[in-house]
């Protein structure tokens, strides 16, 4: 933990002052407040500690989730934002509307260091195409093998204009081929079955076998192992690679729970709320917890390389690599 | 209690409360319209001028909005012809169930379609079983598909309403004559087909124009752009929110025009109940008989296959048990259904009894205002009414009766097409001997209009309340904290892995919808029988 007494202390003096329970607003994406989601457990645990009402706001996915906060501007009733990801923080930077986290947060579990001002990890992943084995026995193991495949093989991806896998995917192939993206947009366009708005189409599209792999995370076998008892799906390991996504959270400039925030911000890394991560939004804790990762996650892929291209060159990359993409399937 | 009486007399009696309640409803969805537009400008830094990609979203929306209609509208005429010429056993149900390809929520009904036409559905692997290669519903080929599936219905529902109008002497007397096909179609089916037509064309072509989750589901890629998709990207993804207002004034802009060249022609609108079957159909012979046959079996398994795969496969989601939250988001569905229906109800009939006391071009003009708002991006009127209010008040606890608002004003074209004609035909018919008797105010509306106006009314309300249960759209941009809708819970179990219990609550929606709307629909028509 950081500065348990301060911040314990900061928090104790806000709800002092306010002569009444403090209420701290989070805005998040839809998953992460459902019932089989991460939240309820998280708000439950933080309710013990912090003497303050924890109130989720679902606001869509992640790229929903950045609109919402600029169309509310400095009137947002957010305190903390939860749920942005490395595509996103540099506009959300940008837009001034959040406030530096004053944390030092303790060594973190993620290929790569982190010393961003405004945001702080909690959990990530590597995007990667899920295949179900008992219809694919063998699944390409590059961008290469994917666009040699033969012809009948489809895939199903999510549009980046609406979908933050979507977007991780033009950012992958982006990081991995740079100047030759085109060519493989190109190779890829026959095999792309459809384009979805949002995750969740695509991959119910997926599992009803309308498509033989769908971009998802290296974590998502997971689910269906440890939720479903069903080892049959699995994530092709790519040779060039596999972009990360970093799922981080962030505190509003100006909200009047900055010591509360700050404190949530802090128990988002501890132990217990760790813990709760992996097995509800099925991604890899920010630190691993103390009792390790649960049972199952060590049948995953772990890729050879990690990608992941700087947050701030993200925002000059995205309408490029949008434009080839469009240009690409647009055939 | 006299201002009560006083407001229920200005909704349904005398004309000069009549126009004050018009004028005030149609400033009420002209004010919505504007603020949600103006509230968005003013929050834009600036107007960005609109790129060659969103004029290719142009065409693409008129290309795919005008197959969908052609193609509804076409295939809908033998289908209603069969369905009125016919009279076999399980047709009342089959005409309650026409309803519910329109009552679908989008999601499910793509699952379904998909479940029979995708490439691993039933079609696909019958076709495989016969060695032949497999077809891939997606791109416009599937676009049009599903809004045939979503609108035949709708249309089919609408040229029977013209049916229902012809006089039974007319049938009568083209019996005597002994009418052939040709001249029961020029002289029985022409006349009805040229007045609904138009309407129905229009009516399918801005629903297909405005839809926005099946082209993304089923467009297979960027090519297939629609204007509202456009939208959708200038709100989420660049935060451009000049050129959002631009493209949603550019498609109120073509619906607009659209509606103005179809309904020039001042084309009576017939509207009626759905005609029993009659007993024999002038022009009969054995070869139309197999014509229909054949029309109504290819239908029944064109909408039905999918529904039945939505049922089969809800029915094993609900065995293995729904996560907690079922229950409370069914009664925030119902909620908002019923509010909805409320409302727009009561907003149809102001906006009606006003409209048919104009002047016929005035008349119009005040019906395309309607018209207008089925050319009105929800995305667009939902944020820009979301940011107005956050000005002004807590958005959180307006939430719902904001959804249930956005709902009916998306629904009041559709109640006012039903209820305009048949006031129209009342006031022309009993008004002078009504006006002669004083009659007024409640007395009026409950022995003169009401007889004739519940049927429609019904519909109109059950429609709403369908539409409003499978709405995801508005709710899903302001939900407040702890509050789901059904389609809203559907929607996050699907983003949580679980696609079963995703199914079993696309079937409980799916029987709300149809519930909602086979309740009303029904009291409509026992109180117009009473």
């Amino acid at each position: 933990m950081i500065r348990p007494s301060a911040v314990a202390l900061a928090a104790l003096l806000s709800s002092g002052a306010a002569a009444q329970t403090p209420t701290l607003t989070v805005y998040t994406y839809d998953s992460f407040v459902a019932d089989w989601g991460p939240g309820p457990a998280l708000e439950t645990a933080f309710e013990e500690t912090c003497g303050c009402d924890l109130v989720l706001v679902a606001a869509g996915d992640g790229a929903a989730l950045l609109s919402r906060v600029r169309l509310e501007g400095a009137r947002t009733r957010a305190d903390v934002v939860v749920g942005l990801d490395t595509t996103l923080t540099a506009e959300a930077a940008a837009t001034g509307l959040f406030a530096p986290h004053g944390l030092t947060p303790p060594p973190l579990d993620l290929p790569g260091a982190w010393d961003d001002p405004l945001f702080l990890p909690y959990d990530w992943g590597y995007f990667a195409f899920v295949h179900d084995t008992t219809r694919l026995a063998e699944a390409p193991d590059s961008f290469e093998a994917l666009v040699a495949a033969p012809d009948d093989l489809r895939i199903v991806i999510q549009d980046p204009r609406s979908s933050t896998p979507g977007l991780g995917l033009l950012m992958w192939v982006k990081a991995a081929y740079g100047a030759d993206a085109p060519r493989i947009w190109a190779g890829l366009a026959p095999k792309i079955l459809t384009v979805t708005k949002g995750w969740s189409e695509a991959y119910g599209l997926f599992l009803d076998g309308e498509a033989d792999m769908v971009l998802s995370y290296t974590t998502s076998p997971a689910y269906h192992l440890i939720a479903e008892d069903d080892a049959t799906k699995s994530a092709a390991a790519f040779s060039e690679g596999h972009y990360m996504q970093i799922e981080v959270s962030g505190l509003i400039a100006g909200s009047e729970q900055a010591a509360l925030g700050q404190s949530f911000l802090d128990f988002l890394l501890s132990d217990r709320a760790q813990a709760v991560l992996p097995t509800t939004n099925w991604m890899y804790p920010a630190r691993t917890p103390e009792a390790g990762l649960p049972a199952g996650f060590e049948t995953l892929i772990t890729p050879e390389r990690a990608l992941l291209l700087p947050a701030e060159t993200v925002p000059g990359l995205k309408a490029e690599a949008l434009a080839e993409w469009r240009a690409a399937l647009s055939q | 209690m006299a201002r009560g009486a006083l407001a229920i007399s200005a909704v349904f009696g005398a004309a000069k409360p009549a126009t004050f309640v018009g004028v005030a409803v149609l400033s009420v969805v002209l004010g919505l319209l504007t603020t949600a537009l103006l509230a968005l400008l003013i929050r834009a830094p600036g107007l960005s001028a609109l790129t060659p990609g969103d004029w290719a979203a142009v065409r693409f929306t008129l290309l795919q909005a005008t197959l969908s209609a052609f193609f509804s509208v076409a295939l809908a005429v033998p289908l209603a012809r069969a369905l009125v010429r016919r009279r076999f056993p399980g047709r009342g149900l089959a005409l309650t169930l026409l309803g519910a390809p329109f009552l679908l929520p989008v999601l499910v009904a793509v699952l379904g379609l998909l479940a029979v036409w995708g490439r691993a559905g039933l079609a696909n692997n019958g076709l495989a079983a016969r060695g032949l290669p497999r077809v891939e519903p997606y791109g416009l080929g599937g676009i049009v598909m599903a809004h045939v599936f979503f609108n035949l219905p709708l249309a089919t529902r609408l040229l029977l309403q013209g049916w229902a109008r012809v006089p039974a002497a007319h049938l009568r007397l083209a019996l005597q004559l002994d009418f052939g096909p040709a001249a029961t179609f020029r002289w029985i089916e022409r006349p009805v087909l040229a007045a609904v037509l138009p309407g129905a064309f229009l009516l399918v072509f801005l629903l297909a124009m405005s839809s926005f989750a099946v082209v993304l589901t089923l467009g297979g890629g960027p090519s297939a752009t629609t204007i509202e998709l456009a939208i959708y990207e200038a709100l989420r993804f660049d935060f451009d929110l000049g050129r959002a207002v631009q493209l949603a004034l550019l498609q109120i802009g073509l619906g607009l025009g659209i509606a103005l060249l179809l309904l020039s022609g001042g084309v009576a609108q017939p509207v009626g109940g759905v005609p029993a079957a009659v007993s024999q159909w002038p022009g009969d012979r054995a070869g139309l008989r197999l014509l229909d046959g054949a029309v109504l079996t290819v239908a029944a398994l064109f909408l039905a296959a999918p529904l039945v795969l939505v049922v089969q496969r809800g029915v094993a989601g609900l065995a293995a048990g729904l996560p907690p939250g079922l229950w409370s988001a069914l009664f925030t569905s119902l909620w908002i259904a019923l509010a909805a229906a409320a409302l727009t109800a009561l907003g149809g009939l102001g906006l009606a009894q006003w409209i048919v006391r104009l002047g016929p071009r005035a008349a119009r003009m005040a019906e395309s205002v309607g018209l207008l708002l089925l050319a009105a991006s929800p995305f667009v009127l939902g944020t820009g009414l979301f940011v107005a209010l956050s000005r002004v008040a807590d958005p959180f606890a307006l939430a719902l009766p904001l959804t249930a608002v956005l709902n009916a004003l998306l629904a009041l074209p559709f109640t006012l097409r039903l209820l305009v004609p048949p006031l129209d035909e009342v006031e022309r018919r009993f008004g002078p001997l009504a006006d002669s008797l004083s009659m007024r105010g409640v007395d009026r509306f409950r022995r003169v209009t009401l007889p004739v106006l519940a049927r429609p009314l019904g519909f109109a309300m059950g429609l709403t309340a369908a539409l409003s249960a499978g709405d995801l759209g508005s709710i899903a941009l302001f939900a407040p904290p702890g509050v789901e809708t059904l389609p809203l819970y559907m929607y996050r179990l699907m983003g949580a892995y679980r696609l079963d219990a995703a199914e079993g609550a696309a079937l409980v929606l799916l029987c709300l919808a149809l519930a909602l709307f086979a309740v009303f629909d029904r009291v409509g028509s026992r109180v117009s029988r009473a």
